[in-house]
């Protein structure tokens, strides 16, 4: 049996200790041993975007990070977003574009946009296209996750 | 049902019911489930495309540590050759099993041998590597025309062919062939000025949801097994895995999760009769999920096909005869969407003289599954590609040649139903005044098309209960698996009725133990049929609601009327009582109230799209940038404008990626070459404009409130309107299916 | 996937003490973005990950106007694209950073990790030979320096000997009168690999009609990504012209020795060469 070693790192604010494989990716281990299930598996090599988590202010696949690599570092995810009471902005404008249909893209995606306009907060419509390329939707043809993200840049400049 | 009548709800857009699960992760999906004691489980998978399966030895992954079980074909009942009907038409039951698990052949990559339960994933994946299977490595035959021949390699002897009736003596890798007659086609083309006839090749394509296939699995010692999955039909998955393991289905419970995705390919089971049998031998509770790569190699793709296709028309463009030969990829078993590729082939026209061959062709490849529209944009790809050519070589502008050939309320179909009203001219006229098509188009390597495309849509079983809340509000029950917002589309129907807002329904998708029958989410049926249970069930409640509002007034039922949410006595006593006010008073008037609705409609009314494109075309590379799309629908009438409007747009990009790059690419020896998201190259939003979706709406008469299907035609249209557009771009025809850079180089003459 | 052991290595003595221990099962893990597929898709077994991203010379990222890019082997690309004077300086080699994956990609994957997987269409390795790069390899016996276009040795295989690891990339000051180019040929628009890679960087006399040097390179077209010498070679005392141009494309299209793969055909390829190579050398003229 593979040896399990102790991690500790921070998620969505909080100090958070696991024991994982060293095979372990970070999408397995905050699926399987953390329970956050917010972030998806797609593909599980880096090319549809559902697992996007933001590792220490950079957004990431988290199936292409390991999760001994997160030792001391602080990781953002899908779950961490709303507040108690309120829904992030971002939340908020697919809900109100109708931006996602069958649901399974969507946390990739908001993470993936919120690390866009936190770099960028006004970026053009061919930025977010550029940005948001590595996360794919097949349901939706994207229009209006595009429309949802600059929405998002226009109430907030 | 009334045309003219204004709606207080539907025609709305509110925020969808299960929005803010989705948008926070907290929506569950197959793969989230997680409970105590959970198993892992993983399936081992055939290197060849083609083998006979000589022996399979499970011993050394039995003793690996954290191993619990394993299980291969032996392990499942013995099917006889028979046929079970589940739904969706006939199925030969050996077939099925044989898909899930291979007995005696191996009959594509991919093809799942055996599988293990452990206590990792990773474990589980280690031990399969631990079955040492014996092949016997046969010729793989991988195209639909080598298939046909007669010393092509056969993949089943028991395979002869059916056509008319008729069944041949030999056995052949052609299934089945059809065909559709119509008039007098020698006749229709001796009376036309022009022929144009073309050969078209187009590839295997996937649907290509983000999920992959999952199924979590339970089987109780008092024989009662709980399946977790994610699936287009949670009573299709009780009914299938019920065949397989011949077993009762009032023992089975499946439970749908949500489900990223299905576009057709999550309705065939794959993994989830293997979970029920991994449960089985270990007691506990598993999980099998799919890789990526197994999705692409072990799932149903959408066939290949060669189509031919031949027109004739008079030079006032009057189309006088229409000729289609389609032969369609089934994979490794019978089954290939021909039959809906031929009906939908030139459906969009009256033509009197008409002639339509379907062959049904057994290949090495995974057994095709359903794709929005299966069969209908294969079938289109020729046929409104010839229209193009025709209207080219006449000098008629290509909408003016498909209003003058319009089917209308009255035209026969090839296949022999009469169109009820349809909506395909004002599809049409609507795509002649937008701006797209009169915007100028005119630069060099720079392209317009147009096409468009028939579906013809499904009714099928759907069951809805809604339980009346002391607060005005309800709860309503369906069984339809939600995948693009249909929660919303379905309350807001029963919402009409009732007279209250969209957000007073709280709608609930629940496991095939708790709602009535309910057929998949597919064929664009949702929002029409469970729409219509929901209607149905609607209609109960209210009135049943009268007859609490008669008692409470102690009225005549006959004496009370519901308008705009309000209850209201005539004749005689002055009452009033909203929706709202009567919920609170139930208790005293008899006791809650279920309202139920139950339907299997007929009059599912076909759905018509016309799609207009501007292509550039890069001479030097042969690559297509799509420069502006507008993708015109007749929707019936929309519920949610925005999740039709999220159909259409969706529909039409899986089209692009279909048109210009997707396609399996297979080595010689049949494996998949590019069985990944990085290969299998799907549209990202940065190969993409916007798309304008433009609702047309001539109500079905088939349904309470005018709703026509909309999920699949969209994906019709795309392959010509995009062909046309190359053709428009740089004068080169494009025939074969992907239009990817590689191809048009060839084309151009460059390669 | 495999089971393997892993290491945080603090030094680059204690990784080389370690690679040199472990042998060829050991592998440096730095953005881990080929090296994790690999694993998980069985194509690469590997015993211990060793990763380098806490050892200070791996991240290194010092531009000087006079001495130029010291570029460590850790360094993730979008901290490359973030600096403006490297932009400035070696715009091709930011053309492939800004390419390389999507963005999540970029968060993770370096320049260096790109060179050391040693793909024949890896996008960085083409810029770096037209900016004549230099690897710097730390080993059991010391320090090495190694022209790039040395490095790859096949696909999957570098220079690098038992025991060896990447510390970083030097890359000269760019001379006046002198940019850089990088495009490929893919059929989205992005998340694609190479079908063919071309890189160019040109420098021209003061009065800009003349070509003084220029170096050409090509991906995905042979088991290593390529310098194409004699294409570069036939430009220098050019004016800068189309016919000298198409020159050059012709000569590097005759290096060109690709294959048929499920990315694209060698036909296609040997055509693309030409096409590529015309616009990466009218690309770097143009930003001169």
């Amino acid at each position: 049996m593979a040896r399990k070693s102790h991690v500790q790192t921070t998620i969505n604010g909080e100090t958070v200790e696991f024991l994982c494989e060293s095979r372990q990716s970070l999408l397995e281990v905050l699926r399987d041993e953390l329970h956050l299930t917010g972030a998806k598996e797609g593909c599980n090599n880096g090319n549809c975007g559902a697992c996007s988590v933001i590792l220490d202010g950079r957004l990431v696949n988290s199936c292409l990070v390991l999760g001994v690599e997160t030792e001391g570092k602080s990781v953002e995810t899908i779950e961490g977003l709303a507040e108690p009471d309120q829904l992030h902005p971002i939340q908020n404008a697919f809900l109100e574009n109708a931006a996602l249909q069958c649901g399974i893209c969507t946390p990739g995606f908001i993470m993936s946009a919120k690390a866009l306009l936190e770099s960028n907060p006004n970026p053009t419509e061919h930025e977010i296209r550029y940005w948001l390329a590595g996360n794919l939707c097949r349901c939706t043809g994207y229009d209006k996750i595009v429309k949802a993200v600059m929405d998002v840049a226009k109430a907030s400049a | 049902m009334d045309e003219k009548k204004e709606y207080k709800v539907i025609g709305t857009r509110p925020i969808r019911h299960d929005g803010v699960d989705k948008v926070t992760g907290r929506a569950l999906y197959g793969a989230d489930v997680q409970m105590a004691g959970l198993l892992h489980g993983r399936v081992l998978r055939s290197p060849h495309a083609h083998a006979r399966i000589i022996s399979i030895d499970t011993s050394r992954a039995e003793a690996y540590p954290g191993v619990k079980g394993v299980v291969t074909a032996a392990d499942l009942p013995e099917a006889e050759d028979r046929i079970a009907d589940l739904g969706e038409g006939a199925v030969n039951l050996k077939y099925l099993c044989d898909n899930i698990l291979a007995s005696d052949k191996a009959l594509y990559k991919g093809h799942a041998v055996a599988a293990v339960a452990a206590t990792s994933p990773h474990i589980a994946e280690e031990a399969c590597q631990l079955i040492d299977v014996e092949y016997e490595v046969l010729e793989p035959v991988l195209e639909v025309r080598q298939a046909m021949e007669s010393d092509a390699p056969l993949l089943h002897d028991s395979i002869r062919t059916t056509s008319m009736g008729e069944t041949a003596d030999e056995p052949s890798n052609v299934a089945s062939h059809i065909q559709h007659k119509l008039g007098d086609p020698d006749k229709g083309f001796e009376e036309a000025d022009i022929t144009v006839e073309r050969d078209f090749v187009t590839g295997t394509v996937h649907q290509g949801y983000i999920e992959p296939h999952n199924a979590t699995a339970q089987f109780n010692q008092d024989g009662h097994l709980t399946i977790w999955c994610s699936t287009q039909g949670a009573f299709t998955v009780r009914e299938q895995v019920a065949e397989i393991l011949q077993y009762p289905v009032s023992k089975i419970k499946v439970i749908p999760m949500e489900i990223g995705g299905g576009f057709g390919g999550k309705i065939s089971v794959y993994i989830k009769p293997v979970a029920a049998l991994l449960a089985k031998k270990t007691g506990k509770p598993v999980k099998v999920l799919m890789s990526r790569t197994d999705v692409f190699e072990g799932t149903g793709p959408t066939p290949a096909s060669y189509i031919r296709v031949k027109m004739g028309a008079t030079n006032d463009g009057k189309i006088t005869a229409a000729e289609a030969y389609l032969a369609f990829e089934a994979g490794a078993y019978p089954g290939s969407p021909v039959g809906p590729g031929a009906m939908c082939i030139f459906a969009p026209y009256s033509i009197e003289n008409v002639v339509i061959d379907g062959y049904d062709v057994v290949v090495n490849k995974p057994k095709t599954a359903p794709y929005r529209a299966p069969g209908a944009p294969n079938a289109a790809f020729g046929s409104e590609s010839v229209l193009d050519e025709i209207a080219e070589k006449l000098g008629i502008d290509p909408l003016e040649i498909r209003l003058l050939n319009a089917a209308k309320e009255g035209d026969r179909r090839a296949d022999g139903p009469v169109h009820p009203r349809i909506g395909f001219v004002e599809t049409v006229e609507a795509a002649k005044s937008h701006p797209h098509y009169t915007a100028p188009n005119g630069k060099k390597h720079h392209g317009r098309g147009v096409a468009s495309g028939y579906w013809f849509n499904i009714g099928l079983e759907s069951s809805v209960t809604i339980n009346v809340n002391a607060d005005g509000t309800i709860n309503l029950i369906e069984g339809s698996t939600d995948i693009g917002g249909t929660r919303s589309s379905i309350a807001m129907q029963a919402a009409e009725v009732l007279g209250i807002p969209a957000e007073s329904v709280n709608p609930s998708v629940v496991d095939t133990n708790s709602v009535g029958y309910t057929a998949v989410t597919g064929g664009s049926r949702t929002t029409y049929a469970t729409g219509y249970a929901a209607y149905e069930a609607a209609q109960d409640v209210k009135r049943q609601m009268i007859g609490r509002a008669a008692k409470l007034w102690e009225v005549e039922e006959a004496n009370v009327q519901f308008a705009d949410g309000v209850f209201s006595s005539i004749n005689g006593k002055e009452e009033e009582i909203s929706f709202r006010d009567l919920c609170s008073h139930l208790g005293q008037t008899g006791g809650p109230i279920v309202g139920s609705g139950t339907v299997n409609p007929g009059g599912a009314g076909g759905a018509y799209a016309t799609h207009l494109v501007d292509v550039a075309v890069d001479e030097e590379t042969g690559k297509v940038e799509i420069l502006r799309y507008t993708a015109i629908q007749d929707a019936g009438r929309a519920i949610h404008p925005s999740y039709v409007e999220g159909q259409i747009q969706g529909g039409a990009v899986q089209g692009i990626g279909w048109a210009l790059n997707e396609e399996y690419i297979y080595n010689d020896e049949g494996a998949m070459t590019n069985a990944s998201f990085l290969d299998y190259r799907m549209p990202t939003c940065l190969d993409l404009p916007m798309i304008d979706a433009v609702i047309i709406e001539v109500p079905n008469p088939g349904h309470p409130y005018g709703v026509r299907g909309v999920g699949e035609v969209p994906i019709v249209p795309p392959l010509p309107a995009i062909a046309n557009a190359i053709y428009d771009a740089i004068g080169v025809r494009m025939t074969e299916l992907p239009m990817s850079p590689d191809r048009l180089l060839k084309a151009m003459g460059k390669i | 996937m495999q089971d393997f052991g892993y290491v945080a290595a603090k030094t680059v003595s204690e990784a080389v003490t370690l690679l040199d221990e472990k042998g060829q099962t050991a592998r440096i893990l730095a953005g881990g973005t080929d090296l994790i597929v690999q694993v998980r898709e069985a194509r690469r077994d590997v015993d211990l990950m060793i990763d380098i991203k806490s050892i200070p010379e791996v991240n290194v990222l010092d531009y000087n106007a006079d001495t130029g890019l010291t570029l460590g082997a850790a360094v993730e690309c979008y901290k490359v694209y973030a600096v403006d004077e490297i932009c400035n300086a070696y715009p091709g080699l930011i053309d492939a950073t800004k390419i390389i994956g999507g963005t999540a990609i970029q968060g993770r994957a370096g320049v260096g990790g790109n060179l050391c997987n040693a793909s024949p269409a890896a996008d960085c390795i083409p810029p770096l030979i037209v900016l004549n790069a230099t690897a710097v390899i730390a080993g059991p016996n010391g320090e090495r320096e190694l022209p790039v276009e040395q490095f790859c040795t096949g696909p999957g295989q570098t220079a690098l000997e038992n025991g060896e690891m990447l510390v970083s990339m030097k890359i000269p000051a760019p001379a006046s009168n002198s940019s850089s180019f990088y495009l490929r040929f893919i059929p989205r628009n992005e998340m694609d690999i190479a079908v063919v890679g071309a890189g160019a960087s040109v420098t021209l006399d003061d009065a800009k009609q003349t070509i003084v040097s220029a170096r050409i390179s090509l991906g995905a077209v042979a088991p290593t990504p390529l310098f194409a010498e004699e294409a570069s070679a036939l430009l220098a005392g050019r004016e800068v012209s189309d016919a000298a141009i198409d020159e050059a494309a012709a000569a590097a299209q005759a290096i060109a020795r690709p294959i048929s793969d499920m990315r694209g055909t060698a036909e296609q390829r040997t055509h693309l060469v030409g096409v590529l190579t015309r616009r990466a050398l009218n690309g770097a003229i143009q930003r001169i």
